[in-house]
């Protein structure tokens, strides 16, 4: 489904490189975990793979479903079925929630040439995923995560990924700021997505997440790169040993 | 010949003073009115119109801007359309002329044709001072408009509208407004255009809040992409009133809006909001001056602008806060969302505080449209233009929000809002 091949990537604005010839692959039905020290690239391979402008690919390519998507923006990856799940959620003032969830899901219906939502049938399912989800009714009269808490805000991200029903969802750090209840509250909602024609990248710091929601596979990522993938057993060695060895070894 | 005479009248200047000559006969006043309007055409004739070297119009040069007046047209017909928020009483003004047919109970009014014909006009058509070109061509050529009285202690569920349609020509109205003690209400003056036809339009309203009288006014200002408008607003504000105002430009090539208030009653509090939406290449222009004058009055103002093509805005905002009037408490902000390259906002807030024991602040910052905001709704799929269009209509939008106590009202102004970006942006 994601086929990343020897990636470069650099910031826009300055020209500093940040991901340096990065190679994964995941595949339909696949859950991938990518873990790896503060400020290796994560982020930035997600903002990358959802066509955020402020980075420029210099190298390299990926390949969503078999096709480039370099050339396509954000929207339209969007409407092809990528997601991201923010680290740091935005906050819009005086745009309301409700009628960004309605032309999201409605511009996305668009683009695939399917008929618009009625207002009826947008409001049952807002109703039925928001309660899915524990998230009260008065939040969604907010403006767009304003006011939101820190852990309200990555409910409201996971709500938006159940709407909308993307193929490729990519969950950077959703499990941080979260109390274990809320923790469980929204693994349960990654794990009702999964599915045989859905993939998922989920960034994490911690085990605690992929005890929840449990990975196919396992990759480091350090300084733009992966240097090392493996299955589950990856992800517990690195909680008990931390990126040392790893980083020597691939050094 | 008198040296005046030397300066060269512009087409502008000359076909003012001719609408005037032409309808000599046709304006109504008594003889006092008649004079002062001979008065007034007269200075506007020697002085001409004001240049940038006139300070409070340093940032709108008149005399260039305005480039042709369209004649006055006597059988001009405009229209009536429907209120603005459904379920309004409508006060009409069409190319000048009052129709009075739906008063509310509480209300009453006459059209201020007669009061010029009995004189009892003529002080309210003093000008404000040596630099008011706009009470000077309103006052040499008003026609009509409404003299309106709230009785003390009235309330009002729903809106009042006075629509002041123009067709084309020109039209010069006034509307004198006195709000009894205690009266609660909110009126939307309603400026549109009917057609595409050039219009010239002045207005100057004069309101006058009693003690207590709680007021949303609102100046909705919709003429047409070939039309001046020239509006004036003067307030007068007593003990405790309050009064909410708020001036919408989504219209217009050329347009001034004074305001000019004083808060002259302890406890009298002004919100004034502005948004001004500016688009081709019109020229906006919002001037406000309030002085506080006795002790414990407040006000913030608030001015949000979005500017394209080619569009120029203005604000000047000047606050006086007299000698005695201390614990005033005033902030002023003026916020622009400059959306083109070519297109220009200038802001100049400006405070003259004579007390010592006050709280004052004003601030003008220019912004773009916020990436990570714009980044965070593609992601969502929602196209850039209008992803776009949503971030600047939430620019604006917070302002309206403001009066979410009245939802039918903060609706149609959202329409009205989302109705011009749909058209420009
Ligand atoms: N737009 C940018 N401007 C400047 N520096 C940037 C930008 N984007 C990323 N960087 C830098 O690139 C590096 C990688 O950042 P990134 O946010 O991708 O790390 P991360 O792996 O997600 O870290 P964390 O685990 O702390 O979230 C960091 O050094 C960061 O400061
Ligand atoms: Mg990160």
């Amino acid at each position: 489904m994601l086929e990343i091949k020897n990636l470069h990537a650099r910031i826009a604005e300055d020209g500093t490189e940040i991901i340096r010839g990065l190679d994964l692959t995941v595949k339909a039905g696949e859950v991938a975990a990518i873990m790896g020290p503060n400020g290796s690239g994560k982020s930035t391979l997600s903002y990358i793979l959802s066509g955020r402008e402020d980075y420029e690919v210099t190298e390299g390519d990926i390949l969503y479903n078999g096709e480039s998507i370099l050339e396509l923006d954000a929207s339209e990856r969007a409407a092809k079925g990528i997601f991201l799940a923010f680290q740091y959620p935005v906050e819009i003032p005086g745009v309301a929630t409700m009628q960004f969830l309605k032309v999201a899901m409605n511009e996305q219906r668009k683009y695939r040439g399917e008929d618009e939502l009625t207002t009826p049938e947008f409001m049952r399912r807002v109703k039925e995923a928001a309660a899915e989800l524990k998230i009260a009714p008065e939040m969604l009269r907010r403006p767009v995560n304003v006011g939101f808490s820190g852990g309200e805000k990555k409910r409201a991200e996971i709500l938006q990924m159940a709407l909308l029903e993307p193929k490729l969802c990519i969950l950077d750090e959703t499990d941080s700021g979260l109390d274990i209840d809320a923790l469980k509250v929204v693994a349960d909602g990654v794990n009702a997505l999964r599915s045989p024609d859905r993939a998922v990248v989920v960034i994490t710091h911690y085990q605690r997440l992929l005890d929840y929601i449990i990975p196919d596979t396992v990759h480091v990522l350090y300084k733009g790169q992966v240097i090392k993938s493996g299955d589950k057993a990856l992800a517990h060695e690195l909680e008990a040993n931390g990126y040392a060895d790893i980083i020597e070894a691939a050094a | 010949m008198n040296m005046q005479q030397a300066i060269k009248m512009t087409a502008a200047e000359t076909a003012l003073v001719d609408a005037y000559t032409a309808q000599i006969g046709d304006l109504p006043g008594d003889g006092a009115v008649l004079s002062l309007r001979d008065t007034l055409v007269h200075e506007l004739k020697t002085a001409g119109l004001p240049t940038r070297r006139v300070e409070s119009w340093h940032y709108t040069d008149l005399r260039t801007l305005l480039r042709a007046v369209p004649s006055a047209d006597p059988s001009a017909f405009a229209d009536r359309v429907d209120p603005i928020v459904p379920g309004s009483s409508v006060l009409s003004v069409r190319n000048g002329q009052a129709d009075l047919k739906s008063l509310p109970e509480g209300v009453t009014a006459r059209s201020y044709t007669e009061s010029l014909l009995d004189g009892s006009a003529v002080a309210g058509l003093a000008v404000l001072g040596s630099d008011d070109a706009i009470g000077r061509i309103n006052g040499g050529l008003v026609g009509g408009g409404l003299e309106i009285a709230l009785a003390e202690g009235a309330e009002f569920e729903a809106p009042l509208e006075i629509q002041i349609a123009q067709s084309h020509g020109q039209a010069h109205t006034r509307f004198p407004v006195s709000f009894g003690a205690g009266s609660k209400a909110t009126v939307i003056e309603r400026h549109l255009s009917t057609n595409g036809d050039a219009s010239f339009v002045s207005s100057v309203t004069d309101l006058t809040l009693a003690e207590g009288a709680d007021v949303i006014w609102i100046i909705l200002q919709q003429q047409g992409p070939a039309d001046t408008h020239l509006g004036q607003i003067r307030f007068d504000l007593g003990k405790d009133a309050k009064l909410h105002l708020v001036v919408i430009n989504a219209g217009g090539k050329l347009v001034r809006q004074e305001l000019h208030g004083k808060a002259s009653g302890e406890g009298a509090d002004l919100t004034l909001r502005g948004i001004n939406l500016l688009g081709g290449d019109s020229h906006t222009d919002v001037t406000f001056t309030l002085s506080h004058d006795v002790p414990h009055t407040t006000s913030t103002e608030i001015i949000r602008n979005v500017v394209f093509d080619r569009a120029k805005g203005v604000f000047q905002g000047k606050i006086l806060v007299a000698k005695d009037a201390q614990k005033t408490d005033a902030k002023m902000s003026c916020n622009t969302l400059l959306l083109s390259d070519e297109g220009d906002f200038s802001a100049k807030p400006e405070l003259e505080i004579f007390a010592d024991d006050v709280q004052c602040g004003h601030g003008a910052t220019v912004i773009d449209i916020d990436h990570t905001q714009l980044f965070y709704l593609l992601s969502r799929g929602i196209p850039e233009n209008k992803a776009r269009a949503m971030l600047v209509n939430a620019f604006v939008a917070e302002i309206v929000e403001e009066l979410e106590a009245d939802e039918a009202l903060v609706e149609a102004l959202e329409g009205v809002i989302s109705a011009w970006l749909a058209k420009h942006a």
